[in-house]
């Protein structure tokens, strides 16, 4: 048996490993291994007052501690059966919007684009290109700015509660934003144009998508669960539809569908279901790229990635507009027991909490479903259809072939230790 | 590359990866910052790494695996100046709430096959296993703080790093005290500053991230602080939180609950 072993990845968030197993040209074994530590979130929530677990799920994940804290904080409000207001509602969608500008300049330019332009890192195209790196910084910094000015600082913003906001952020330093704004809309739109110039290698899977579907709006928070297989579920009916299992080789759980299949959370899911609801400058660019829906190469989530970068960009935009500091920015709590679900689309994908609370409003359970534990076994089973084509190939276009496709995942492993080393060996059959 | 250039090593522990990320996040300086030192071993940032030794270690993250007690001793030996980057580096971060409970209860409730993993009980500072040479509080770290400690090493002075509490980044930026003023419990005046006091300049009160200032009259507060609890065991669940491994924080919450028992 021939094999390739990846014992972690450069350019990703956590520690993972890859093991391939081929015998006649066929993948037999493919494990995406995690030895990120496991942390017990859902351990230590027991017994937290709810206030607390905004602040403490946003340490789950320091590049997406936003959609962390949105997530849980929806899932409490439904457990105490409150409705936070339109403004409250608009001003966590702009939060959200900084988050996903932040993370996807990140994860389009720094992350995954060397592995397009042949390069190690994007200290080294900006060496090549000095000016697609200077974009790319301004472009998250903007992201950033949007976060510090809603929530004090972009990791681990302070003002998100149960309820709302703790208080309305100025409105001042979010309206100096919008000439940036304007030129990120800009930058954005030629990011998109330039995403569609990168050489891809060729993949094309069969994907089951899954995101949150809104009718009104580029789903990310609130709406129904949409499956590209027809499956729609509530939210508080995620669990009816998507099972979450313990694997030996992983620190990190994983999930399939109640068939027993594999599905596909993120921007590809995102886009291909809900390309309607994207704002006009998002569309435009979307039909310009003359990309053909859906798109079913997982290298070509980066130009996902680009189109909601303009979509995002967009948005803000227009919410910063429209912000107005007044009226309550919290909904005042009435404690009582009960159970919530809520789901946000983190910039990796889908994210779903569950928390039971009793009538102190202590947490006496918590559930946590990451976009990357669904996708773990979408990767693995990606890595599997990449198989026969690596084999062929020279170790280290192998090693990069393989790496490059975790990587265009994005997965939320949090930073690698070692960097990759690809260990090929012919086994006497 | 250059040999006039120190070398500069980035490592993750147990951690969520925002205090490595609030280095990716210096957009402004970012590229200074890859010129002025050689990025040999950053991960997260590139496929591309030099052999040791380095002249600078930066750690993220606590210690909670084997494996990982083994690591930091490598590291350790690697680096001249070792650098212990963020709270759970300093402290253990917030998956040390598992050293004040029982961890294989913890897994049992996350992990079907709790058997599976490997973890240690407690989740540890880097100082509990190697020599550090700087600690740097936060979570996540200031970035203006990891740029004056790296400015400081280049320019062989001593980082200028506050050596005050929260309260005075208060009074600095005018935000009128939400303990006293408004009742809402607040650990500024025993947490180091650092922040910018962002917790009170939003309205609320500061959860302790950046770690105990070590001379905080912590008995005192503790009564000022149980006076205006908004749910029973508020005081102690602030101090038991994100810095809640930090000693001046496990003794405060400790004497709560010695007390409660006390009067049980």
């Amino acid at each position: 048996m021939k094999t390739i072993e990846v014992p972690a990845l450069a350019r990703v968030e956590g520690e993972g490993g890859l093991y391939i197993g081929l015998e006649n040209g066929k993948a037999v074994e493919i494990r995406l291994d995690i030895y990120e530590p496991p942390r017990f979130f859902e351990g230590f929530l027991h017994g937290r007052f709810l206030q607390e677990v905004p602040d403490i799920t946003a340490r789950i994940c320091g590049i997406c501690p936003v959609a962390y804290q949105m997530s849980s904080v929806f899932a409490l409000e439904n457990a105490l059966g409150i409705k936070i207001t339109s403004q409250v509602r608009a001003l966590r969608r702009l939060m959200y919007c900084g988050e996903y500008i932040e993370s996807h300049a990140l994860h389009i330019y720094m992350l995954q684009a060397p592995d397009l332009l042949g390069k190690e890192s994007a200290f080294e195209v900006a060496a090549i290109a000095p000016d697609v790196v200077k974009n790319a910084l301004r472009l998250k910094k903007i992201g950033n700015a949007i976060l510090s000015a809603i929530g004090g600082r972009s990791v681990h913003p302070v003002n998100v509660c149960v309820g709302g906001f703790y208080q309305w952020p100025d409105a001042g330093p979010l309206k100096k934003l919008l000439p940036d704004l304007e030129w990120g809309l800009a930058t954005a739109i030629d990011c998109v144009k330039w995403a569609m110039t990168l050489p891809y290698p060729d993949l094309e899977i069969d994907y089951e998508f899954v995101a949150l579907h809104h009718p009104d709006e580029y789903g990310v928070i609130e709406g129904e669960v949409w499956s590209s297989k027809g499956r729609k579920l509530s939210i508080k009916d995620y669990e009816k539809g998507y099972i979450e299992e313990h694997v030996k080789h992983s620190n990190a759980l994983h999930s399939h569908t109640v068939d027993g299949s594999t599905y596909l959370v993120g921007p590809l899911a995102r886009l291909n279901l809900n390309h309607e609801q994207l704002l006009p400058a998002a569309q435009k660019a979307l039909k310009d790229s003359k990309l053909k829906l859906p798109l079913k190469n997982p290298y070509k989530s980066l130009i996902a990635r680009a189109i909601e970068l303009v979509q995002f960009y967009e948005e803000a935009i227009q919410l910063v507009k429209s912000y107005k500091s007044e009226g309550p920015a919290h909904v005042e709590l009435k404690l009582k027991a009960g159970e919530g679900a809520g789901a946000t689309e983190a910039p990796r994908g889908l994210l779903y909490h569950r928390y039971q609370i009793d009538d102190h409003g202590l947490v006496t359970f918590a559930k946590i479903t990451p976009p990357t534990a669904q996708n773990l076994p979408r990767i693995e089973a990606d890595l599997f259809a990449l198989a026969p084509k690596i084999i062929k190939m020279p170790e280290a276009e192998a090693t990069l072939t393989a790496e490059h496709l975790v990587r265009s995942y994005d997965p939320c492993i949090s930073c690698a230790t070692h960097f990759l080393k690809l260990k090929v060996e012919e086994k006497e059959k | 590359m250059d040999k006039n250039k120190p070398s500069v090593a980035v490592y993750k522990f147990s951690s969520c990866d925002g205090c490595q990320l609030s280095l990716l996040n210096m957009e402004d300086e970012l590229l200074s910052l890859a010129d002025a030192v050689d990025l040999a071993f950053f991960i997260e940032a590139s496929r591309a790494t030099k052999p040791g030794p380095y002249d600078i270690a930066l750690v993220e993250g606590s210690v909670t695996t084997p494996h990982e007690v083994e690591r930091i001793k490598e590291i350790r030996q690697d680096a001249k100046f070792l650098i212990a980057l963020g709270t759970c580096a300093t402290a253990g971060g917030v998956q040390a709430l598992r050293n004040f409970a029982d961890a294989g209860e913890y897994a049992k409730i996350v992990y079907d096959h709790p058997e599976f993993l490997h973890y240690l009980p407690t989740a540890t500072p880097i100082a509990e296993h190697v020599k550090v040479d700087l600690e740097l509080w936060g979570c996540p770290v200031n970035k203006a703080q990891v740029i004056e400690v790296v400015v400081a090493l280049l320019n062989n002075r001593k980082p200028n790093l506050p050596l005050y509490s929260v309260c005075l980044q208060c009074k600095r930026r005018g935000t009128i005290c939400v303990l006293v003023d408004k009742g809402i419990p607040c650990l500024g005046p025993a947490t180091i500053a650092g922040c910018g006091a962002l917790c009170p300049a939003n309205g609320r009160g500061c959860y302790g991230c950046f770690g105990p200032f070590r001379d905080a009259n912590v008995p005192a507060l503790t009564e000022a602080l149980q006076k205006v609890e908004r749910y029973p065991g508020e005081t102690m669940r602030l101090y038991r939180g994100i810095s809640g491994n930090a000693p001046l924080f496990v003794k405060a919450a400790d004497a709560i609950l010695s007390t409660s028992k006390e009067t049980k």
